[in-house]
């Protein structure tokens, strides 16, 4: 029997390339590209790895979010992914991590549900790592989260259904073994992600990406968007920088080290 | 609550949607409008020269909020040692009790397999009363024994806030309990105000927000959790109006422990968690505890950190040299960690360490903002870096444009001269 294997996948702009506008304070997201969220690249080679070893591995990704996440699905086909499902609907718009973790799990329940289901640690927009979790919850599976290493793979005609999995912790790590089916979150240090290859970007501009709505889910608006989210921002802003401090001047290489510690000298605080 | 746009007093002038970190606003026929990317963040809402744009209040069916009160903080422990985070936050829980008023209580929660000797530790840290969970199948975290007890115990008792170290352990059960108990989470915060008065403030002095409608006199004991989004880029201040509990994750490192006293007492509640081994489906193997040593960033008073400008692996060695001299711990940029130079655990930054030095010394950093979002809150900085136009110097109190392999000697040389000399 095939395993099936799903990964979320969430499209993202790239941050690094987010730059504040020093005037008006606000994020300049003009020509910022919208990318796979990179723990999400690692969720889905991990699934990947599983198809290499067992070729009957069924592999779909999921996303929420607007339709020009679709881009972004396609390319995860081309990559290797089976097929695609986007959940797109304006009553989805505003989910907080309560509210999104709903719409996924049961986006994955009418999938059939499955065997696995990979997620990225944490989405560099949003930034929380709470979707990957609640899912789990939502969905009664047990979860291990900042994987960074898996060992086996139990198959499914063995009894003991479970994978072996290294989950990282600040001060070292812990092995872990997991009933099947679990959900597990990706950190980026648990494999490199391959490139789409030409024959996957061939193929994967064949297939289509399903798309479902709110409806198609079965999910109203006391679980999903705006409003149902328990969650709601109450006020932003960008950051304030602290303005610079004073230059340390001197002629040479040492009165400017000597210029500098008596200044910090009269600062009493050395 | 919904952001919309009034079409009929929309002028057409697009200074919402270049405002919009979403992207989320589009132009149909003359007027703006508000697409489904919408995350309702309020950028735009001042962004409109025409007060256009608003924010749409659903009606709520609002929970017995007041069953609520309360301050709990999960009192992480591994090995039988309290995490210092969870001092912290048992520090900020007291605080936030102050402005709440005389009763609100502060409890840690701890759980653990013969933990109890932990319970002198959180009085001594702030706390009013422990909640001791102790249970064989709990001698070890796991998600699904902790996720368990500790809903129980807050369906049980109902604690207005729960706060949680945003670790890998509190960042693991706080999504899977707030998720049981359908209720809000805010993620990794930085900050936390249950006044209105004393977020005015803070917004004020440190903020580019516009304030003028914030209510200075409010008496709403909301609590206000600020956290830093996209990369560091953007500061979101999130609320949970409608359940209860209100629960927060929080960075290790930012807020302030209280004065250590062991005099102080607290009053032990026992709970008795029903647990039993099939409940638990993941089993811990081993744990391996990293042999190298614990980098203690988050404790130290002065940090000198090396990034890529070092060029080689072989400029940690005068970093090293350096912190020895200074009595410093060495920190590092992503980008040296990346390169392979020094361990992930020297890492400062948004994804590594928040630190909160007296003294956060950059060399050869260029001040990227993820980086920032780890040091900038450093009593003082200073910067060493060849190019003047480096964005560190932004943040730098004092700077020294030029190369830090002639500089960094020059300081050790002159260090003990200087410094120790009237
Ligand atoms: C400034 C700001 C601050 C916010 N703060 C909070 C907060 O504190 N608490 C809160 O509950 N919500 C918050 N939100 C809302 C939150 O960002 C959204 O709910 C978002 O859809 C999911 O959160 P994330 O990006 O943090 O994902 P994470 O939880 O960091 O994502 C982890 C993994 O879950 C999967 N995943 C996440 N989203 C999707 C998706 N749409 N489709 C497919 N897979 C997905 C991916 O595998 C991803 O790697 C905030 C939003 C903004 C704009
Ligand atoms: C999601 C995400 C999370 C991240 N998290 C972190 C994080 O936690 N911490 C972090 O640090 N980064 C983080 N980064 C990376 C961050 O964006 C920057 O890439 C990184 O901080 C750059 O490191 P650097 O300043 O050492 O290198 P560079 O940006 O390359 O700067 C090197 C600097 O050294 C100067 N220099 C060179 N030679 C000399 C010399 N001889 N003497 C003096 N100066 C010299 C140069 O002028 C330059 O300014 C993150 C990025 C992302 C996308
Ligand atoms: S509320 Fe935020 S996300 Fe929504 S339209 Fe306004 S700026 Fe864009
Ligand atoms: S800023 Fe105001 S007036 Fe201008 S386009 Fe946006 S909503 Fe219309």
């Amino acid at each position: 029997m095939a395993f099936k294997i799903v990964v979320c996948v969430k499209q993202v702009p790239d941050t690094n390339e987010i730059k504040i506008d020093p005037i008006k304070k606000t994020l300049i997201r003009e020509g910022v590209p919208s990318i796979l969220n990179p723990d999400d690249a690692n969720a889905l080679e991990a699934a990947l790895q599983i198809k290499d070893e067992l070729p009957e591995t069924e592999v779909t990704v999921i996303s929420m979010g607007p339709p020009q996440a679709k881009a972004m699905l396609t390319e995860c086909m081309a990559m290797g992914a089976d097929r695609a499902v986007l959940l797109s609907d304006r009553a989805l718009g505003g989910s907080d991590t309560w509210a999104t973790s709903n719409a996924l799990a049961a986006g994955i329940q009418k999938l059939g549900g499955c065997d696995l289901i990979f997620a990225g640690q944490q989405a560099i927009d949003g930034d929380t790592a709470q979707v990957g979790p609640q899912i789990a919850e939502k969905l009664a599976l047990p979860q291990v989260t900042y994987v960074s290493k898996i060992e086996t793979v139990g198959s499914l005609s063995d009894a003991s259904h479970t994978m072996t999995v290294v989950r990282t912790l600040e001060d070292g790590y812990e092995r872990i073994k997991v009933q099947i089916p679990c959900l597990i979150t990706a950190i980026k240090t648990l494999n490199e992600p391959r490139y789409m290859s030409v024959r996957g970007i061939f193929d994967a501009l064949q297939k289509e990406v399903t798309v479902w709505q709110a409806a198609d889910l079965g999910v109203d608006a006391t679980e999903v968007g705006l409003d149902a989210s328990p969650t709601n921002v109450y006020r932003s802003f960008t950051p304030a920088v602290k303005g610079r401090g004073q230059q340390i001047t001197g002629d040479t290489d040492r009165e400017l080290a000597v210029n500098l510690l008596q200044a910090l000298k009269s600062k009493q605080i050395v | 609550m919904a952001v919309v746009i009034k079409s009929e007093a929309c002028k057409g002038c697009k200074l919402c949607i270049s405002a919009c970190p979403f992207e989320a606003i589009e132009m149909q026929g003359k007027v703006a409008v508000i697409t489904e990317k919408c995350t309702a963040c309020n950028q735009c809402i001042d962004a409109c020269p025409f007060h256009a744009i608003s924010r749409e209040a659903a009606n709520l069916k609002e929970a017995d909020l007041d069953a609520y009160k309360d301050i709990w903080v999960f009192a992480e422990q591994r090995d039988g040692r309290l995490m210092n985070v969870s001092k912290e936050l048992l520090g900020e829980g007291r605080r936030l009790a102050e402005s709440m008023g005389s009763d609100t209580k502060v409890y840690a929660v701890l759980m653990g397999d013969a933990v109890e000797n932990l319970v002198q530790t959180c009085a001594a840290y702030g706390a009013d009363g422990v909640y001791l969970a102790e249970e064989m199948h709990l001698s070890h975290y796991t998600t699904d024994g902790y996720t368990k007890v500790l809903t129980e115990m807050i369906e049980c008792y109902k604690p207005e806030i729960v706060l949680y170290g945003a670790t890998h352990i509190g960042r693991d059960l706080a999504p899977r309990v707030a998720a049981r108990l359908n209720t809000g989470l805010t993620a990794d915060c930085t900050r936390l105000d249950v006044s209105v008065a004393a977020y005015k403030a803070y917004a004020e002095k440190y903020t580019t927000l516009d304030t003028s409608t914030l209510d200075a006199a409010s008496q709403d004991r909301t609590l206000l959790q600020t956290r830093p989004a996209f990369g560091g880029n953007l500061m979101a201040t999130i609320v949970c109006p409608k359940t209860r509990p209100q629960m927060a994750t929080v960075r290790p490192g930012v807020m302030q422990q209280c004065e250590k006293d062991m005099t102080r007492k607290a009053s032990v509640i026992r709970i008795q968690p029903a647990l039993c081994e099939t409940d638990i489906r993941t089993e811990v193997i081993e744990v391996v505890k990293q042999a190298k040593a614990m980098v203690s960033l988050s404790d130290a008073e002065i940090i000198v950190s090396g990034g890529r400008g070092l060029g080689t692996e072989e400029g940690f060695k005068l970093m090293e040299t350096f912190a020895a001299k200074v009595g410093g711990t060495v920190g590092a940029s992503r980008a040296a960690v990346d390169a392979g130079w020094i361990d992930h655990i020297h890492q400062v930054g948004q994804t590594g360490t928040t630190v909160k030095p007296k003294v956060y010394f950059a060399c050869g950093i260029s001040g990227a903002i993820q980086h920032l979002a780890g040091m900038q809150d450093s009593d003082l900085v200073i910067a060493i870096n060849r190019d003047p136009e480096a964005p560190i110097f932004e943040v730098a109190d004092f700077s020294i444009v030029g190369d830090l392999y002639k500089i960094i000697p020059q300081l050790i040389e002159s260090w003990d001269d200087i410094m120790y000399t009237a």
